[in-house]
């Protein structure tokens, strides 16, 4: 992760040594050092603005923002919580192609962003844990482990990477997130997973870019200037809740912005930007709190609700009381019960609207128990099998849990370039049969530059498990492009498995405004399914890792050995020879020895 | 071994073995100077080749030449007498053309030079023609003339003109007489409408340091935000509490009245970009105190520097673009706290309610107190009336942006600006000080690189940096040149070329790639070749010299 560090005080402190002037123009000489600030002179029109105040502009109301959280007992004990803060611009973006620059709700550094870069469509997700989908059933909105990143661009752009490049880093200062590792090695362009949510029918794929980062960690320096984005803060409504030592205390966090297009009413005459910030935990509160099923907002966030923010048209919390209402106490009681069809499933949510002053009395403590949960429709998850550090083998396990219906779905798969995928090897059985995708597209990677991307269109027959098998070779790095710790593995992002699921019950398909917020993120076509994407664990894979001291050591052996052989070298070419005389054999030797005792002449 | 002793024993029958051993010496020694030799002629420089650092050519003399700076600033005056004025002897002379030159001295090691050339014509018809940018016309009239009141010697317009009250003057002057009369008072007029030697030395600022300048221009050039290519405006109106009153200000429309066509008049100087802000629940950084007499809450100066650290955090960077932001910050304190009146350093309430930091930006409190009907429910719809805002935000951003308050001589006359917000004149003399500014910045940007590169032999000079560091110079030059011509719109222009250039060259981080690479490092990973290699070498060459000196000694004892 990244930190960004902003000094404010720092440029008063050193630039300059401030004075003051007075209206006449004379130095005010003494304490010179202590005025950073000046009076303004100037001529004021003392006029009251009384006089226009009942002529307000229609415009200014047209902005819009709406809050609220959802809470949901999940089957396994934990309590899932959901955040939507939604923010509608109204502005005709699509028209006028001049800079818009005046903001009322909409954060400003977002807005830079989306003229600057001719943003189409943003959607940034930042995660910490994996959401597990078969304990926990489908989330609102569903996100991979670490970061990820999708962007739209107008068609309009002709430098889309360089476009995209910038765009990464800007956000990486925004978010303080290192969204600036995005580059062309692991961003790839989905043809057919990520269409637009929003107005517009954009099908080339050639303004789309799509990275993950799965090692990225997010803490609270990411979740700060997250917060700041909302037009009340951290200071009043809902996001008083949203204190980071307990959000970070959690099985799952999960922080989203979510950019785009939409239609400010149903026939569509006037269009807005949505912005939604999502922001979704799972707290275990089963273990801390001794087994004891029950929970309450100070529980959980360790605060509690005192008024809903000023500047929101609604503010809203849901309960789901779905599973056994009768053995729910909720305390306070909330006359207000409010049906929903989400990811294809009826469910029943008291609400507590926290614009009306009589939801205020102590919320909200309640037990409850839970019985056994609807199993999730699509489910996915991912390994890999093999031995050794040359190659491998991906498998993505895909399950149908409709007893009946079949349906396809769409896999996306985007590896590195240093796992050598090898493409002949794709098999998908499902029920141990050969299962032929309709649609395969595929696009190898270019070493250093772009990884492999996967795409293909599975039918699941019901009630089955669909196994998609591909083998790899692992690659050999260059010795400087390892990270920093390169045992401990390299991560490939979550394939993504995107599908219309079935539904058990009829969907709403009408875009009413009083729809809440987390039924309505992802516009349903028909009654008879859903939109539900799944995300598999990142994977994380063993490269064959050098020692590091290798070139240090490689430089002194060939030192050595070339010293070595130089060094005999020159010896036998400078070395003078002479002529050995040749010393007296031993016995000579030894009979000279006695000779001189005896004082004889010595041999020669 | 055997067999090499039995070789010699065969060999040394013949020559003798003195002979041959003095002849294997030799070869020996012959074969280390060869060696040396080769390293020295092959090895090094192979070795040097390939070790380098590449570095380009960068025209450094031609910066030293830059490093000393020699600016001659040149105005054209035009003088025009109207009827009356002259007699018609001294019509005769006409036209006549006299340079009039004044020497500044600004520092002992960095001389300066003005130079105002004051060209004169005959009383021209082209009474309203259009004077080109950083040129002064000043029209003398007679001194019974009725067009200005009584005691207003000098008038100057909105425009690049002036009008002159004309002295006296004796008929039987000549010509020569008549203007150096005048050339006070034009003098005077030059100082006001174009550039004052105090506002060169304050733009000069940051070059060189002085005592000698007036403390008045040195605040005029903090409080200015530095020449940068561009600005970004944003304007925010800071609601801290929304929950009793909601505020709507029709800034869009201020902006295109108030704002845009001083940005219009600016464009020559840097892009402009406007945008506004609201942002809710933002406290000051200090409690303003409660002063019974009269019953308002009052900030004193002294406490105004702690407001802005608070507020900054929420303001947000600018995401989209790097130049220098300037914040314009509407504050409307809470019904708890209002209304609230900024005081200043003699305990006055500031009319305006408004302060400023130098280079950052202003703060103007807007209370709304007798805005609350009687009947009024929270939260209270209240318009805000932007003429007022705006009128200060106006004044700040003037006073951000280095268009100085000119304290004129007594008798001058200053014609307001006008819709613009800007006069003709103003507008020169901002690009008279910004254009001296940029060759400043630019020269000691572009020196102090090729100082830096001059001592550290490690760093890389790429081509793209030379081409950046040449076209930085040549741009200077031609900025130079043309301010010595007068034109002042071309020498603008060269310089923010220059000042672009010489940033990008300075700031280009292809610099940095080897510049802490140690040599102690690189020859650490050397030793294990060098030294094996040389030592033997060294030796075998220190053996010869020794050798070679004591033969010299015996055969000089020999001839002794």
């Amino acid at each position: 992760t990244f930190f960004q560090v902003t000094s404010v005080s720092l440029f008063i402190a050193e630039v300059y040594t401030p004075r003051e002037v007075n209206t006449d123009g004379s130095i005010a000489a003494e304490d010179l050092n202590e005025r950073q600030w000046q009076s303004t002179d100037v001529e004021v029109d003392r006029s009251d603005g009384t006089k226009d105040s009942e002529s307000f502009t229609a415009a200014a109301a047209r902005d819009q923002f709406q809050e609220e959280l959802v809470i949901r007992p999940l089957h396994s004990g934990d309590i899932y919580a959901s955040f939507q803060f939604r923010t509608l611009w109204d502005i005709d973006f699509l028209q006028e192609r001049q800079k818009v620059s005046h903001y009322r709700l909409f954060p400003k550094s977002l807005g830079q962003v989306l003229s600057k870069f001719s943003v189409r469509e943003l959607h940034i997700s930042f995660t910490q844990g994996f959401w597990r989908t078969m304990q926990w059933g489908q989330p609102f909105i569903p996100s991979p482990p670490g970061a990820e990143l999708w962007v739209w661009f107008h068609d309009t752009v002709s430098d889309v990477d360089g476009n995209w490049k910038e765009l990464t880093n800007v956000l990486s200062g925004i978010f303080c997130a290192s969204l600036n590792f995005i580059d062309l090695t692991n961003t790839v362009q989905p043809s057919a997973s990520f269409k637009p949510l929003g107005l517009g029918n954009a099908t080339d794929h050639r303004f789309l870019r799509y990275a993950t980062l799965p090692r990225e960690i997010v803490c609270t320096e990411n979740l700060t200037p997250w917060k700041k984005l909302l037009p009340c803060g951290s200071k009043a409504g809902l996001s008083v809740l949203l204190k980071s030592e307990k959000l970070f205390h959690s099985s799952f966090h999960s922080q989203a912005v979510h950019i785009r297009p939409v239609c400010q009413d149903e026939q569509c005459t006037s269009k807005a930007w949505e912005l939604r910030q999502t922001l979704n935990v799972v707290f275990d509160l089963y273990t801390s709190s001794q087994g004891k099923k029950e929970w309450s907002l100070f529980k959980m966030f360790s605060r509690t609700l005192t008024e809903a923010c000023p500047l929101a048209t609604s503010s809203k919390i849901y309960v789901d009381i779905t599973d056994n209402p009768e053995l729910f106490e909720l305390n306070p009681v909330t006359p207000l019960l409010s049906q929903a069809v989400v990811l294809g499933d009826r469910r029943t949510y008291s609400v507590f609207d926290l614009t009306r002053a009589e939801t205020f009395g102590q919320l909200c403590s309640l037990n409850l128990l839970l019985r056994d949960m609807l199993r999730p429709l699509l489910h996915a998850e991912r390994y890999v099998a093999g031995f050794g550090l040359q190659t491998g083998e991906i498998h993505t396990v895909i399950y149908n849990n409709h007893p009946y219906r079949a349906f396809p779905v769409l896999l996306m798969d985007s590896v590195p370039w240093y796992l050598q995928l090898y493409i002949h090897t794709l098999t998908v059985t499902s029920k141990s049969r050969d299962n032929k995708p309709s649609y395969i597209h595929y696009q190898p990677a270019k070493d250093r530059h772009r990884p492999h991307l996967l795409e293909m269109l599975i039918q699941l027959p019901p009630h089955s498990m669909t196994e998609v098998t591909v083998q790899f070779e692992r690659a050999l790095l260059k010795w400087t492009e390892y990270t920093p710790d390169p045992n401990h593995g390299f991560y490939v992002g979550s394939s993504v498995v995107s599908a219309l699921v079935p539904s058990m019950v009829a969907m709403n398909t009408n875009f009413t405004q009083d729809q809440p917020l987390f039924s309505s993120f992802v516009p349903v076509k028909e009654e008879s399914s859903y939109f539900v994407r799944v995300y598999t664990e990142p994977l994380l894979v063993n490269l064959p890792t050098p020692d590091f001291s290798m070139p240090y050591n490689v430089i002194c052996l060939t030192c050595t050995v070339v010293a070595v052989g130089y060094g005999s070298f020159y010896n036998l070419l400078t070395r003078t020879f002479q002529v050995d005389e040749p010393s007296l054999p031993l016995e000579k030797r030894l009979a000279n020895l006695i000779r001189r005792i005896r004082g004889v002449p010595l041999l020669a | 071994m055997i067999k090499c002793t039995n070789l010699f024993f065969i060999s040394h029958v013949s020559p003798g073995p003195c002979c041959l051993l003095q002849a294997e010496k030799q070869r020996g020694r012959y074969a280390a100077l060869a060696i040396a030799a080769v390293v020295i002629v092959v090895g090094i420089p192979l070795w040097w080749k390939t070790t380098e650092t590449y570095r380009a050519w960068l025209p450094f003399s031609e910066i030293s030449e830059l490093d000393s700076l020699q600016l001659q600033l040149s105005v054209d005056i035009e003088v025009v007498f109207s009827r009356g004025t002259l007699t018609p002897e001294q019509q005769k002379k006409f036209p006549l053309s006299h340079v009039n030159e004044k020497e500044h001295q600004v520092d002992v090691s960095i001389p300066e030079l003005l130079t105002s050339p004051s060209t004169e014509a005959d009383l021209s018809l082209h009474m309203l023609s259009e004077s080109s940018c950083g040129s002064v016309v000043v029209y003398v009239i007679p001194e019974t003339a009725a067009l200005l009141p009584e005691d207003v010697k000098v008038y100057v317009g909105q425009r690049r003109t002036a009008l002159l009250r004309s002295p006296p003057f004796k008929s039987s002057w000549s010509l020569k007489e008549v203007l150096s009369n005048l050339d006070v008072k034009v003098e005077q007029v030059v100082s006001t409408m174009s550039f004052s030697h105090q506002d060169i030395v304050a733009a000069l600022s940051n070059r060189v340091r002085m005592a000698k300048v007036t403390k008045e221009s040195m605040a005029d050039s903090m409080r200015a935000i530095k020449s940068s290519p561009g600005y970004e405006i944003t304007f925010s109106l800071l609601n801290p509490d929304p929950r009793s009153h909601s505020l709507h200000w029709d800034i869009e429309g201020a902006v295109q009245s108030c704002i845009q066509p001083l940005l219009n008049k600016l464009a020559p100087i840097a892009n402009f970009s406007v945008d506004s802000q609201i942002l809710y629940y933002v406290v000051l950084g200090v409690n303003p105190r409660f002063d019974n007499s009269v019953s308002a809450y009052t900030l004193s100066a002294d406490s105004l520097s702690h407001v802005i650290n608070p507020v900054e955090a929420r303001l947000g960077s600018n995401a989209a673009s790097s130049n220098p932001v300037l914040n314009f910050l509407l504050y409307v304190p809470d019904s708890h706290h209002s209304p609230l009146f900024i005081r200043d350093h003699s305990k006055r309430e500031v009319p305006s309610n408004a302060f400023h930091s130098p280079r950052w930006g202003g703060i103007m409190v807007y209370n709304v107190n007798e805005m609350y009907g009687p009947e009024a429910e929270p939260p209270v719809d209240i318009n805000i009336n932007m003429a007022k805002v705006m009128g200060v935000f106006l004044a700040q951003l003037r006073l951000m942006l280095g268009v100085q308050h000119t304290h004129p001589p007594t008798g001058f006359v200053l014609q307001s600006p006008g819709s613009a917000g800007l006069a003709d004149w103003e507008l020169d003399r901002l690009l008279w000080s910004r254009s001296v500014e940029n060759i400043a910045t630019a020269s000691t940007t572009i020196t102090s690189l090729a100082q830096l590169l001059d001592q550290i032999g490690n760093i890389v000079i790429n081509d793209n940096i030379a081409q950046q560091v040449s076209s930085a110079v040549t741009s200077l030059q031609s900025a130079v040149a043309e301010l010595e011509a007068g034109n002042l719109a071309f020498a603008l222009q060269y310089s923010r070329e220059a000042i672009l250039a010489s940033e990008r060259a300075f700031f280009d981080p292809s610099l940095l790639h080897l510049l802490y690479f140690p040599d102690d490092q690189k020859f650490a990973i050397y030793i294990p070749l060098f030294l094996p290699m040389c030592v033997p070498i060294v030796l075998s060459l220190l053996k010869i010299v020794s050798e070679a000196k004591k033969r010299r000694a015996d055969k000089q004892a020999k001839s002794d």
